[in-house]
Formats: structure tokens, C-alpha cells, sequence
């Protein structure tokens, strides 16, 4: 997994509560494999017409916000379906952050798993970040990890929390598997102790 | 005297193998799921070197892009490629995996994962259940901790069979009154999520409690389970009882004989202690409630079926009026508009939320002797179903009515498998989700119990039951 630890880029407003993962990504291209053109699918039917052509008032289909690495969401944002696919398409478009007041907690952990950092930020300032960025697009934000600091496009600072753990795997770019290794022994005692407790389940 | 514990405290404690940074778990799960949409796990399972650590704990099965046309055909069923793909690769790492517990489109008891967990007796009280799905909270109907996870999660159950979770907090939802004739578990639920909304229970386990909930089948404790991840909990949960006990003895992986009176001494001890804490609590009295439907794109869009389409100019905040706006447009629908005049153009039944044989019965108790005037199919939640609604001539009813009768997979809820929903037809459907976009491209979905849903076919718009049934 890609290390996170400090990130300045540009970021784009989402002004869209509720937003679930099968906006982020339509069930229909789950049997697509992950490859090239598979950035193409992120948010998909709300950033392209029927004829494929791009919907022109879609914030991530605006000049500067292409390049965006950083959305800043409203509330609730990765509800829904457990689809881990939602963050490979955001991840392969290029999107590194996501800065919103809450996350679907299925959707949250899956960033947490691949490299991206969810911040939770109160209603009030992301509501304040996003009308920033509406108000100046292109303008950059700044999320530091190890101090757990977002910087806003005026230079005001927000602190965010995020679980230690969480944190230290992000920073380190830990993988799960290597630290559930660490405990084979204790795993192995367990299951021989649970068997024993509860033998209609062996 | 010990600190009175919950249920979710009792099973949680009882699978914590270490805990690291004073937060972290490393849970013990008992029985992992795998379905088609499990490939991004098993490729990076093979990528890294690594196989299935516990098989016998692993349990496949095709439901996502199961065909529910042409099935005596088995996968040439399926015609599209990639979807084919699907059901081809799940195959290929059951085997590679060595898992022997495989129920695939030929199996007699092949299903949605959901719903032949618990037919199955694989689904017990006091076990840490996962799959890589969101409605897994389905399974907490028994008593459980059943959550959804993402590939990476899945991929490290499939590893090591644990997984480093953080506790949630506790929500409990006190259902009581007595529960109104042409009401059914799928209004409740809706009721709750009205209630709390899509993001009132993020971060927290429910349970459920309340004699309305002890009133209920274990079909219809599944039915409020499932929907739990709409109101953004972790899982939900009901104590388990003489209902849950009554299922469960005899199924095919139920404990028998001496183990299974082992099983039950461990089952009866795992509801909550008097006193027990929860970080949050809800009440609902159903007592007055009537049937429910949902107007918009969001769950928590739902209304009793004598309401009227809302005005977005009423919305408490101005994000709350877009997005109110937002779902009105979409959903093709006038302010103020009585919910009983919404006409529909399908009516599907089926899913891990309302596809039991319960749910088929209460259907067809509706559309006995009627011809519904709209497009409608019927997926059973599995094969053992469909077989048990046609040896009761269900089928039959809902043939003679003009639904068309297809075989179990998840069908028209997720839109995988082909079954959509044309792009600004709507549907009232038995399914979980009214996401834009969710049955298919524009398509506009209605949620419903399904009694709700037969009425509006035959009727061709959304309308109370109780006016066919007498009960109003």
C-alpha cells in the first residue's frame, strides 16, 4: 500500500449529500476489470451524457478541477453498497483525500485499505471549503497526516482525528495481512480455545 | 457484580483474539462468505502467494450475476461476456481455494447469500459472520455480528480468517405497539430509517428490541436486519428466541442432538443484561403506523402511503432543499402530488430484503384472482424457495396474474445481472436501495413491502393494500 503522509493539491467541491458508491460507481461496471480507462467510470453517470460526452456542469469535468486530487464532499458521503470499486476509480482518477462531514463506514475502511485518507471535518467547515473552492476554482488545500492538519485555501488551519492505527498503517503504508501475521501463534491458541467452547461449529 | 453486557459485547468479547493501541481488535470471524463480486480479493490473494487459510469456514455463492431467465441452462444462461467472466472466475477460486461449501447456478440450493445463510443453518446465533456485501447485516437477525467489508478486508479474511476492526458504538431501536394489519417488517424498517436517516446509525451496531420485533418471524426480523446499512449502522441485531430457536432446528448445518442442546445453553445466555449500555437509544411505537413507501432517491425518502410528494421549498437548510429538488426532478414527480397517484410501469419482487417465502405468500394473498396491468416479475431469494412456493401453487397465482416467474439471484435490486429497469420507467419493488441509477440507468425505483408492490400492480400506481385486502 502507497504511504500517506502529507499532501498540497488541488480540490474539488462535491456539493452533494448522501452521495453513495453506486454514484461513484454504477453496479453495471463491476465486472469490469481494473485496468486502463478504468478512471473513466469514477462517478460516471453523473459526469457523462448518454452519448458519452462529458456533462459540462459536473465539478470534476471543469478545467481545473481535472487534475484535482482532493474532494471535499457533504455529508454521508460513500453510502450504500460496500463496493470497494468506488475508491479504485477515484483512486486511478487521480483522488488521493476525500475531506467530508461523514463517511459510510464500509467506504471509509476501504480508503483506509488502499492509500487514500478520509478526513472528517464538521458540517459547517467543509460547507465553508466547498463554497471556497466554488468561489476560486483551482485553489489548493493542505492535508498533513502526521499532524492531522488540513489547510484551507485562505491559510486557515482545521484539526482532524483519525484513529491511531488507522494513522500509523496510512503513514507507514502498512498492509493489514503483515500485522495479523505478527499473531499466529495467538490466532492458533484462540481457535483451539473457541473450537472447544463451541464444537458444533468444527 | 460483573458490568451488565449487551449482546453485541457478549459475542464481540468472546471473538477478540489480541487488541492493539488500546482500540483495535483482531476479531475471529466464524463463517466468511464469497460471492462473484469477490475477485478483486482472491486476484490479490493470488498475487501476493496466498491461499484460503480456513475453507471449510469460506461458503460461495453465484447470486450476483445469476441469470433469473433461461436458468435450466445454467451459465450458457448467461450470454454477456464480462458477466460471464463473473461467474467463471468465482469458480475457478472455489477450486483454486479448495472451498467444497460452493452452491453455483445448478446447485438446488443456490440463493442469494443472504437468504441461504440463514435457510441453510449456517447463520447461528453468536457468531461473527462477514461477506464482501453491505447487506450482510441481514444475517444479525439470529443474534450475530454480521457486517459488510470491501475487497481488501475480504482478502484478509480469506488470509488469515481475522480481521482488525475498531468496536462500534451501540444503538438500540425499541420497536413496540401492536403491529396493524397490511404492516409488515419492510415498513418498519422504512419507518426507522425515516426516522433516524441514511446516516443516523453511521458508526453504531443496533439492536433491535421491543415486543413489536419479539412479534415478528425470523422472515421478518431478516427483513429489518437487512436494511440497517441504509440507516449507515455497522449491523443489526436482534436477541435471539424461541422463533430463532424454532428455525434453526433441523437445517442443514444446525447443531444436531447433544450439540445442539450444547448450542442452545451458549444461545440463551447471549441476550443483553438488564442495565446493559448503548451509546444510543430510539423508540417506535408501531401502533399507528400504515404502510410505507419511499418517494425519492434516498431511503430515508419514505413516507406512509397516504402522504403527499414533499415540497423542497420546506427543506429545513439549503442543502437539504437541493437535495430535495435533486430527487423530486429525478423521481419525475410534483410537489404536493398525493403518493397514491405515483403510477409505476414494473413491479419487482424478490431480494435478500423480501424475497422469502413469507414475502412471496403475503404477495400472493394480494394478487389471488387479479391481473396486474403493469410489467412484473417475482426472483425467489433462493432455489429452495421457488421450489417451496411452487409445490404451494404460488407460482401459479403469480403466473395467473401476469407476473413473470424467474429463478433466484439478486436480480433487479442491484441491476447486475441484466435485470434492469428502463432509463424513466419506475418500478415498485421489495428491494433495499432507490438510488438514482440503482435498477438500471434513470430508472426510478419505489420501495415497498411486498404486499405494497402486488397492490400497486394491480392497481398500475402506488396504493394502499389495506383498500384491497378490507383491512382499511
Amino acid at each position: 500500500m502507497e504511504a500517506f503522509t502529507k499532501l498540497t493539491a488541488i480540490a474539488a467541491p462535491l456539493d452533494m449529500a448522501n452521495c453513495d458508491t453506486d454514484k461513484i460507481i454504477p453496479g453495471r461496471f463491476l465486472r469490469k476489470l481494473r485496468g486502463p480507462g478504468y478512471d473513466k467510470l469514477a462517478f460516471h453517470d453523473i459526469r457523462f451524457n448518454a452519448d458519452g460526452s462529458e456533462h459540462p456542469d459536473f465539478v470534476l469535468n471543469k478545467t481545473p478541477f481535472r487534475n484535482a486530487k482532493i474532494l471535499v464532499a457533504a455529508v454521508n458521503f460513500g453510502c450504500g453498497s460496500s463496493r470497494e470499486a468506488a475508491v479504485y476509480v477515484m483512486w486511478d482518477f487521480g483522488i488521493r483525500c476525500v475531506i467530508a462531514p461523514s463517511f459510510g463506514d464500509i467506504h471509509y475502511g476501504n480508503e483506509l485499505q488502499n492509500g487514500m485518507l478520509p478526513v472528517v471535518l464538521p458540517d459547517e467547515v467543509c460547507a465553508k471549503l466547498r463554497a471556497q473552492l466554488n468561489a476560486q476554482p483551482g485553489a489548493a488545500i493542505s492535508v498533513d497526516l502526521d499532524a492531522q492538519k488540513v489547510t484551507g485555501p485562505d491559510g486557515a488551519h482545521y484539526a482532524f482525528a483519525i484513529d491511531a492505527n488507522s494513522k500509523e498503517r496510512l503513514l507507514k503504508g502498512l498492509d493489514d495481512i503483515g500485522l495479523v501475521m505478527q499473531y499466529s501463534a495467538e490466532i492458533e491458541a484462540f481457535e483451539r480455545r473457541h473450537l472447544s467452547a463451541m464444537p458444533w461449529l468444527a | 457484580m460483573a458490568t451488565p453486557q449487551t449482546m453485541f459485547e457478549k459475542i464481540w468479547d468472546r471473538h477478540v483474539i489480541v487488541t492493539r493501541g488500546g482500540n483495535e481488535c483482531l476479531l475471529h470471524i466464524d463463517r466468511n462468505f464469497v460471492h462473484e463480486g469477490s475477485f478483486h480479493a482472491f486476484g490479490a490473494l493470488a498475487r501476493d502467494g496466498r491461499k484460503v487459510r480456513k475453507p471449510r469456514q469460506t461458503i460461495a455463492v453465484a447470486d450476483h450475476y445469476a441469470p433469473t431467465r433461461n436458468r435450466e441452462q445454467g451459465i450458457n444462461a448467461v450470454t454477456d461476456p464480462e458477466m460471464r467472466n463473473m461467474v467463471d472466475l468465482l469458480a475457478k477460486n472455489v477450486a483454486a481455494n479448495d472451498i467444497d461449501r460452493y452452491y453455483d447456478l445448478d446447485s438446488p440450493q443456490q440463493g442469494i447469500v443472504h437468504v441461504i445463510g440463514p435457510e441453510l443453518g449456517i447463520t447461528q446465533p453468536g457468531l461473527v459472520i462477514t461477506v464482501a456485501d453491505s447487506h450482510t447485516s441481514t444475517h444479525g437477525a439470529f443474534g450475530a455480528i454480521a457486517f459488510g467489508l470491501g475487497a481488501s478486508q475480504l482478502k484478509q479474511i480469506l488470509a488469515t480468517q481475522c480481521l482488525w476492526q475498531k468496536k462500534p458504538k451501540l444503538m438500540r431501536i425499541t420497536v413496540d405497539g401492536a403491529i396493524p394489519a397490511g404492516v409488515t417488517a419492510k415498513d418498519i424498517i422504512l419507518a426507522v430509517i425515516a426516522k433516524i436517516g441514511t446516516a443516523g446509525a453511521t458508526g453504531h451496531a443496533i439492536e433491535y428490541a421491543g415486543s413489536a420485533m419479539r412479534a415478528l418471524s425470523m422472515e421478518g426480523r431478516l427483513t429489518v436486519c437487512n436494511m440497517s446499512i441504509e440507516a449507515g449502522a455497522r449491523c443489526g441485531m436482534v436477541a435471539p428466541d424461541d422463533t430463532t430457536y424454532a428455525y434453526l432446528n433441523g437445517r442443514h448445518y444446525a447443531p444436531r442432538d447433544a450439540l445442539w442442546d450444547q448450542a442452545l445453553a451458549h444461545w440463551r445466555s447471549l441476550p443483553g443484561d438488564d442495565g446493559a449500555r448503548f451509546d444510543k437509544e430510539v423508540s417506535l411505537d408501531v401502533s399507528k403506523l400504515e404502510p410505507m413507501v419511499t418517494w425519492g432517491t434516498s431511503p430515508e425518502q419514505a413516507l406512509m402511503i397516504g402522504a403527499t410528494v414533499p415540497d423542497p421549498a420546506r427543506g429545513a437548510n439549503a442543502e437539504q432543499r437541493t437535495q430535495l429538488e435533486q430527487a423530486v426532478k429525478y423521481m419525475g414527480l410534483t410537489p404536493g402530488m398525493p403518493l397514491a397517484d405515483i403510477k409505476i410501469d414494473n413491479a419487482f419482487i424478490g431480494t435478500c430484503t423480501n424475497g422469502r417465502l413469507d414475502d412471496l405468500r403475503a404477495a400472493a394473498a394480494v394478487l389471488k384472482g387479479r391481473k396486474i396491468v403493469v410489467k412484473g416479475w417475482v426472483s425467489p431469494g433462493s432455489t429452495t424457495i421457488k421450489r417451496q412456493a411452487e409445490a404451494e401453487g404460488l407460482d401459479r397465482i403469480f403466473k395467473d396474474a401476469g407476473f413473470e416467474w424467474r429463478a433466484s439471484g439478486c436480480s433487479s435490486c442491484v441491476a447486475m445481472s441484466g435485470d434492469t429497469v428502463p432509463a424513466g420507467e419506475r418500478c415498485a419493488s421489495t428491494s433495499n436501495r432507490n438510488f438514482e441509477g440503482r435498477q438500471g440507468k434513470g430508472a426510478r425505483t419505489h420501495l415497498m413491502s411486498p404486499a405494497m408492490v402486488a397492490a400497486a400492480a394491480i392497481t398500475g400506481k402506488l396504493t394502499d393494500v389495506r383498500t384491497l385486502t378490507g383491512g382499511k
